[in-house]
């Protein structure tokens, strides 16, 4: 008996063309979309990932491949896990990334248990990166193309969940993606990638969403010698790293924020040297096979497409091999060897 | 997709009568014309439209000018709260079991929402505190489209005669077409919404009893048709064809109720030795016999529904919302089951094409996918 795969149909241009990868390959396929919160209904797609409307995509496009569509709330799970964990972070001012968080508690959790539940052998996402068996274990390894390399947003994977993963576009430029979509037809061709959080973006922004769900802090800004230099309204809302809206001061030196105080009611600005760091504590440590050596030469990321910097791994700290900017709280830390993902953890 | 072995959801759409395809078909290749015409294509189409209309008023024992046609039991909801409120009655009152038609007609007209007990009905303390002069028009359904509880609306009609006369009764009796007596069910109320497709008729055509008297805003503007009461072209055929399901339906209701209601209990019976910490959901005094709604601790309903449908068997748990997803259920909330059962609630519901083979498949399979579904 052939294979049964579940494939996350997003509505978007990777997941459409996944679908058609493992349709091609013989095995019985069905599609999935998840509904994870409430979207305004819009016959406009949202610039996210669960739209009403992006449902009817993923739908169109299973039907052109013939194969059975499904749509699985999990908006109860991706409230609590997702939007819930967004609001808290933001509250306790940290910059969280909740498109690792509803992969690690929607996606890979509670949507391959129930592939599980429901008989089926693989679960296949549109995701540029991909699996492979490397010596005694399965590697998560960088997508093919590099500029749209998603290993990142998966980082907090492991050994179980990648037994049951599969990545087809992983292999495939974007470009070879949408030739294929093309090809075949697809409803969802040549639709623009989605770049922002759904849940956000359908709110109408970050500021729109958090400013009804917490209580904000209006906060001095102070320099690194202690010097009040002006005021922000909402401390909350600040990330760590950023210039936009941190007053200048004296000589006119750019300001970045370089750490809130929530308690004090302080966000500190400093120049870029002030937020250069060589190491960074981490929680939340997960690895995708086993734990490096603290010796061992690795890479770490720190962000969605950002640059790899060599570090090492000892104890509970990511010792960069060279200065860097200082990561968010929150954000996380992917750690990788060369092309493979080793594991990730918080920046706290 | 290969047909179903086994269509348990005759609630959300029971399949098309024969009678009511023979009765149609002839309608769509002569060549009928507008019923509001003059000419003869025209007459012909007036005649048989009005024909629909004396059968559908004899099976609900109204008199035919009380039934106008609509596009089916939303509309008709929609039509009598707003009919009522914007024609100035007063407020709209509903209980908090309603289909969505009716309560999201009545929260967007203002009005109030009536508590149920924990058999899904009306709470009838809470309805009496709650009538007064204000009151303008009372909706309870005849029978809940997701678990099946029979209200009584004899008690209902009792209460708002006594303590808000002014005030009109409608009674959204969609789920009523099957098994039950739908004159006496139209004998309460002087507004009754009723669909064709739960009998077994087309999909996209309803009526709407409006009782000598009543007088409601119309919802659709635009043409006198239905003496005013619903502007729009009449779809003659889907008409002759709720006619045709109707009239099969109201022939032998008292049989084919006794006849559900021994499939439905064989059903939970089945459904409970297989899964024996199964729950009824409702009582089987006050359920309807076309309903069988059980609550599967430890189960999403997604996922028993999912494996069902790769059984062959087709059923359903609450509401769709617009992506297709399953929604929490405020039927089962209102009646105030733990979330964590809601989840695990699953309707089978039965009609005039259920029989044996249905009921014993379902005791075939369930076991083991409420085990695969808890692994």
């Amino acid at each position: 008996m052939s294979k049964r795969v579940l494939v996350a149909m997003s509505g978007g241009v990777d997941s459409s063309v996944a679908a058609a990868i493992a349709v091609d390959a013989g095995y019985e396929v069905s599609g999935v979309t998840l509904k994870l919160y409430d979207a305004p209904i819009s016959r406009s797609s949202s610039g996210g990932c669960c739209s009403a409307s992006d449902t009817d995509d993923a739908r169109r496009v299973a039907r052109q491949l013939g194969i059975d569509h499904h749509v699985f709330n999990f908006s109860e799970r991706f409230a609590a896990d997702v939007m819930d964990a967004y609001v808290q972070a933001h509250a306790e001012g940290r910059t969280p990334n909740p498109c690792i968080e509803c992969n690690r508690h929607v996606k890979f959790a509670a949507l391959a248990d129930r592939a599980r539940r429901l008989g089926f052998d693989l679960l296949v996402t549109g995701h540029h990166a991909r699996v492979a068996e490397l010596d005694g274990h399965l590697g998560l390894l960088r997508g093919l193309d590099a500029t749209k390399d998603q290993s990142y947003v998966l980082s907090m994977l492991d050994q179980g969940g990648l037994s049951r993963l599969w990545l087809p576009v992983g292999e495939m430029t974007k470009d070879q993606v949408r030739a294929r979509a093309s090809e075949l037809g697809l409803a969802t061709a040549g639709k623009p990638d989605s770049l922002d959080t759904c849940f956000v973006t359908a709110a109408g922004g970050r500021e729109q969403f958090l400013a009804s769900r917490i209580r904000t802090t209006p906060a001095r800004v102070v320099t690194t010698s202690g010097e009040e230099v002006g005021s922000v309204p909402a401390a909350e809302l600040v990330t760590v790293g950023q210039r936009r809206g941190m007053p200048q001061v004296g000589n006119a030196q750019r300001r970045y924020a370089i750490s809130v105080d929530l308690s004090r009611g302080e966000v500190i600005v400093g120049s870029e040297s002030d937020l250069t760091v060589t190491s960074t504590t981490v929680e939340n440590l997960s690895f995708l096979w086993r734990r490096p050596g603290p010796e061992e030469l690795l890479q770490a990321q720190m962000s969605a497409h950002g640059r790899p910097i060599p570090a090492r791994l000892q104890a509970d700290t990511v010792v960069a091999l060279e200065p860097h900017r200082r990561v968010a709280p929150g954000q996380t830390v992917a750690l990788y060897r060369n092309e493979e993902v080793i594991g990730s953890g918080v920046a706290v | 997709m290969s047909p179903p072995l086994s269509y348990l959801d005759n609630a959300a759409n029971a399949p098309l009568r024969p009678e009511a395809w023979e009765a149609m078909a002839p309608y769509y290749q002569g060549g009928l014309g507008n019923p509001s015409g003059s000419h003869r294509a025209a007459r012909t189409a007036r005649d048989a439209l009005e024909g629909a209309r004396e059968v559908i008023a004899g099976v609900c024992g109204v008199d035919p000018v009380e039934v106008v046609f609509t596009s089916g039991g939303t509309e008709s909801d929609n039509a009598a709260i707003f009919g009522a409120v914007r024609a100035g009655y007063g407020i709209a009152l509903c209980s908090a079991a309603e289909h969505h038609a009716v309560i999201e007609s009545v929260r967007a007209a203002g009005g109030e929402i009536i508590p149920v007990t924990s058999d899904g009905a009306i709470d009838l303390d809470a309805l009496a505190g709650t009538l007064d002069a204000t009151a303008g028009i009372v909706s309870v359904m005849a029978v809940n489209n997701e678990v099946g509880t029979v209200s009584d609306l004899g008690a209902v009609a009792r209460l708002v005669a006594r303590h808000a006369p002014q005030a009109l009764l409608h009674t959204d009796a969609v789920q009523a077409a099957c098994g039950h007596d739908v004159a006496e069910i139209c004998s309460h109320g002087s507004v009754v919404s009723l669909s064709s497709h739960k009998a077994g008729g087309p999909v996209g055509v309803g009526v709407l009893i409006v009782k000598r008297g009543v007088e409601l805003s119309p919802f659709h503007l635009g043409g006198s048709q239905e003496l005013g009461r619903r502007a729009g072209t009449q779809d003659v055929a889907s008409a002759i064809g709720m006619a045709a399901a109707f009239a099969a339906a109201g022939a032998k209701w008292q049989e084919e109720a006794a006849r559900l209601r021994r499939l439905r209990d064989a059903l939970a019976d089945e459904i409970l030795s297989c899964v024996p910490d199964a729950i009824e959901t409702v009582s089987r005094g006050q359920t309807s016999p076309s309903h069988c709604h059980v609550l599967l601790p430890g189960t999403n309903s997604e996922e028993v529904l999912f494996l069902l449908d790769e059984a062959g068997i087709c059923a359903s748990a609450a509401s769709s919302c617009a992506s297709g997803a399953s929604e929490p259920s405020h039927v089962l909330a209102a009646m105030g089951i733990d979330p964590a059962l809601a989840t695990g609630g699953i309707r089978f519901s039965l009609g005039w094409a259920t029989g044996e083979d249905d009921v014993q498949r379902v005791a075939e399979v369930i076991g083991p996918i409420v085990a695969k579904a808890r692994s």
